[in-house]
């Protein structure tokens, strides 16, 4: 099968949404199906082979945010030209409700569309305002997927319609088989993500250190992430913070080694997530999971079942629950145990077997992706080469 | 007087442009229609085709074998208006003759099992895939339908008005082990 992909983010940038395409694009030309990813990127940047630049992408004030999107009639060429170049079966577009290169592909495109959904941000005045734009475009979906139940949800409220449900996938093989590190076993805490965005949840975790250090005078905090260190631990007791140990940016195998290597593994995002693949990462490499009860996360964990919940933003709730994990190697090993078996439906195999499945499912009964010449004025007088 | 009508009738043109725009969309939304309902009647079939392979083959117990046969048959003998029911009426019988994963076991075992277990479990998977995205598709369509200017310019000729197609199309547990899908 031909498939298309579009990325809306710069490729340069690492984030979720690529690290998902990087994933889903090598999983299926490992099955040998020929994939071609547009995605923006400067031009210096090396990229892997499947993946076609989309030309710089510009930052722009968008959503309360910078965000790095592409626009303008050289970006609308350019995919047009993917497009046509390409002749794929299916195109499958990301985010295409970002004012960026998926939804240009939509403008652009007919035939078997497949989007997945990734965030589910709550209905913005941008959105409400955009919506007769929108839904043009949006109307040539065939399919829509999104990556969870939550996700579907504000989908189905925000734009109506409907969509199902594949989670993001996870080389669950590759987080199992990591090594453990022995300097960072024992009595130990992790935290994977930026220190300096609050949302992620490491000032909640530092309210609750005192408490769990206090109660457990072995335990350790080891946190991975860009940011500023010295600030992250401001609020700290003096005499408490040699017991955290930052580690900077790590590699996705010294990712894997520490999840592979914790007691622990706590997730205190205080909100905005739609899905939560680091937990899943963290189930593959065998850690116990303890998380703030999002509806995402708890759907992630299996409503509690693979690993424990704690009430957001309730640092005394955290410790209560870090203390009783830190105590208790029987809960620790059978969580470890229910996660390992939880994992597996998030095993590319697994997903990359649905998204197949939706692939097969839109182009059944439909042509393949063309460039939409309807939307030429030339064609609307039926002055257009004869498309039938 | 004559730039009067000169502006009356660039604002004709452009009335003009943007109602066969709509019309265009809402051609590409019937077409979507067809080709998701294509998808779903291929599903639907192939879902029948695999039970009655089943149960014919002889691995389950003569009891299972006949429930699935009857419902497998009545679904694809049955009416446009009887569809609906005769299709739920299939997934309730998948659902009770594999409520317990023995009787996937058995057929996984019997000679070439595996591949019609694999094959099935793949149809009850993806019918509910292929109705959400016809339904998904009929409900754009009937938004844009019930629009004034479709309704009073007649933009949609003679379609008729599209319909959901509405099942009970839950698969059994044992066959579809995924979350929330």
């Amino acid at each position: 099968m031909k498939v298309g992909i579009v990325c809306p983010y710069s490729w340069d940038v690492p984030g979720g949404v690529q690290f998902h395409i990087r994933d889903l694009a090598e999983h299926l030309i490992r099955l040998g199906h020929e994939v071609s990813v547009l995605a923006p990127a400067d031009d210096e940047t090396p990229l892997p082979p499947y993946v076609v630049s989309a030309g710089r992408a510009v930052p722009v004030p968008y959503n309360g945010s910078v965000a790095r999107l592409n626009f303008g009639f050289l970006s609308a060429a350019r995919v047009r030209r993917w497009l046509h170049d390409g002749t794929f079966d299916v195109i499958h577009i990301h985010e295409p409700t970002s004012p960026s290169l998926g939804l240009l592909t939509c403008w652009a495109a007919q035939g078997p569309i497949v989007a997945t959904f990734h965030t589910s941000n709550p209905r913005s005045r941008a959105m409400i305002a955009a919506y007769p734009i929108l839904q043009p475009a949006l109307e040539k979906i065939s399919a829509r997927i999104a990556v969870s139940e939550y996700a579907r949800r504000t989908l189905v409220e925000h734009l109506g319609g409907d969509a199902v449900v594949i989670p993001n996938g996870v080389d669950v093989e590759f987080f199992a088989r990591a090594e453990p590190k022995p300097e960072w076993q024992g009595q130990t805490i992790g935290f994977i993500g930026r220190i300096d965005e609050p949302r992620k949840g490491l000032p909640v975790l530092m309210r609750a250190l005192p408490r769990i250090f206090a109660a457990r005078p072995e335990a350790r905090l080891l946190v991975a992430g860009r940011g500023d260190e010295e600030e992250a631990v401001a609020s700290l007791p003096a005499e408490l913070r040699s017991r955290v140990e930052f580690l900077g940016m790590v590699s996705d195998e010294d990712k894997a080694r520490l999840l592979r290597s914790v007691d622990v593994y706590v997730a205190p995002n205080t909100g905005g997530e739609s899905f939560g693949i680091i937990l899943v990462e963290a189930m593959s490499a065998g850690a116990p999971v303890l998380a703030s009860d999002l509806d995402a996360f708890a759907q992630v964990l299996d409503q509690g079942a693979a690993g424990d919940l704690f009430a957001n933003e309730d640092a005394d709730s955290l410790s209560d629950a870090a203390i009783r994990l830190l105590r208790d190697p029987g809960r620790r090993e059978e969580l470890r145990e229910r996660g390992s078996k939880h994992v597996r439906r998030f095993d590319w195999s697994t997903v990359g077997a649905d998204i197949l499945s939706v692939y097969e499912t839109v182009t059944d009964g439909a042509a393949a992706v063309a460039t939409d010449e309807r939307t030429g004025l030339r064609a609307r007088f039926g002055l257009a080469k004869d498309k039938l | 007087m004559t730039s009067t009508l000169i502006w009356i009738a660039v604002g004709l043109f452009a009335i003009g442009l943007y109602l066969s725009w709509t019309a265009g969309r809402l051609d590409r939304l019937h077409a979507r229609i067809d080709a998701a309902r294509a998808a779903l009647d291929a599903q639907l079939l192939r879902r029948a085709s695999v039970t009655q392979e089943v149960a014919t083959s002889g691995v389950l117990d003569p009891a299972a074998s006949i429930v699935l046969y009857e419902a497998a048959h009545a679904a694809r003998q049955a009416e446009e208006e009887h569809r609906e029911v005769a299709e739920s009426e299939l997934s309730q019988a998948l659902r009770a003759v594999f409520e317990d994963a023995g009787q996937v076991d058995a057929v996984r075992e019997a000679p070439g099992g595996e591949g019609a277990a694999t094959e099935l479990a793949q149809a009850v998977r993806r019918v509910p895939m292929a109705r959400r995205f016809h339904n998904d598709a009929v409900r754009a369509a009937r938004a844009l339908r019930r629009h004034r200017k479709v309704r009073w310019f007649r933009l949609a000729g003679h379609a008729p008005f599209p319909m959901a197609f509405e099942m009970d199309d839950v698969a059994p547990p044992v066959l579809a082990d995924r979350p929330g899908t």
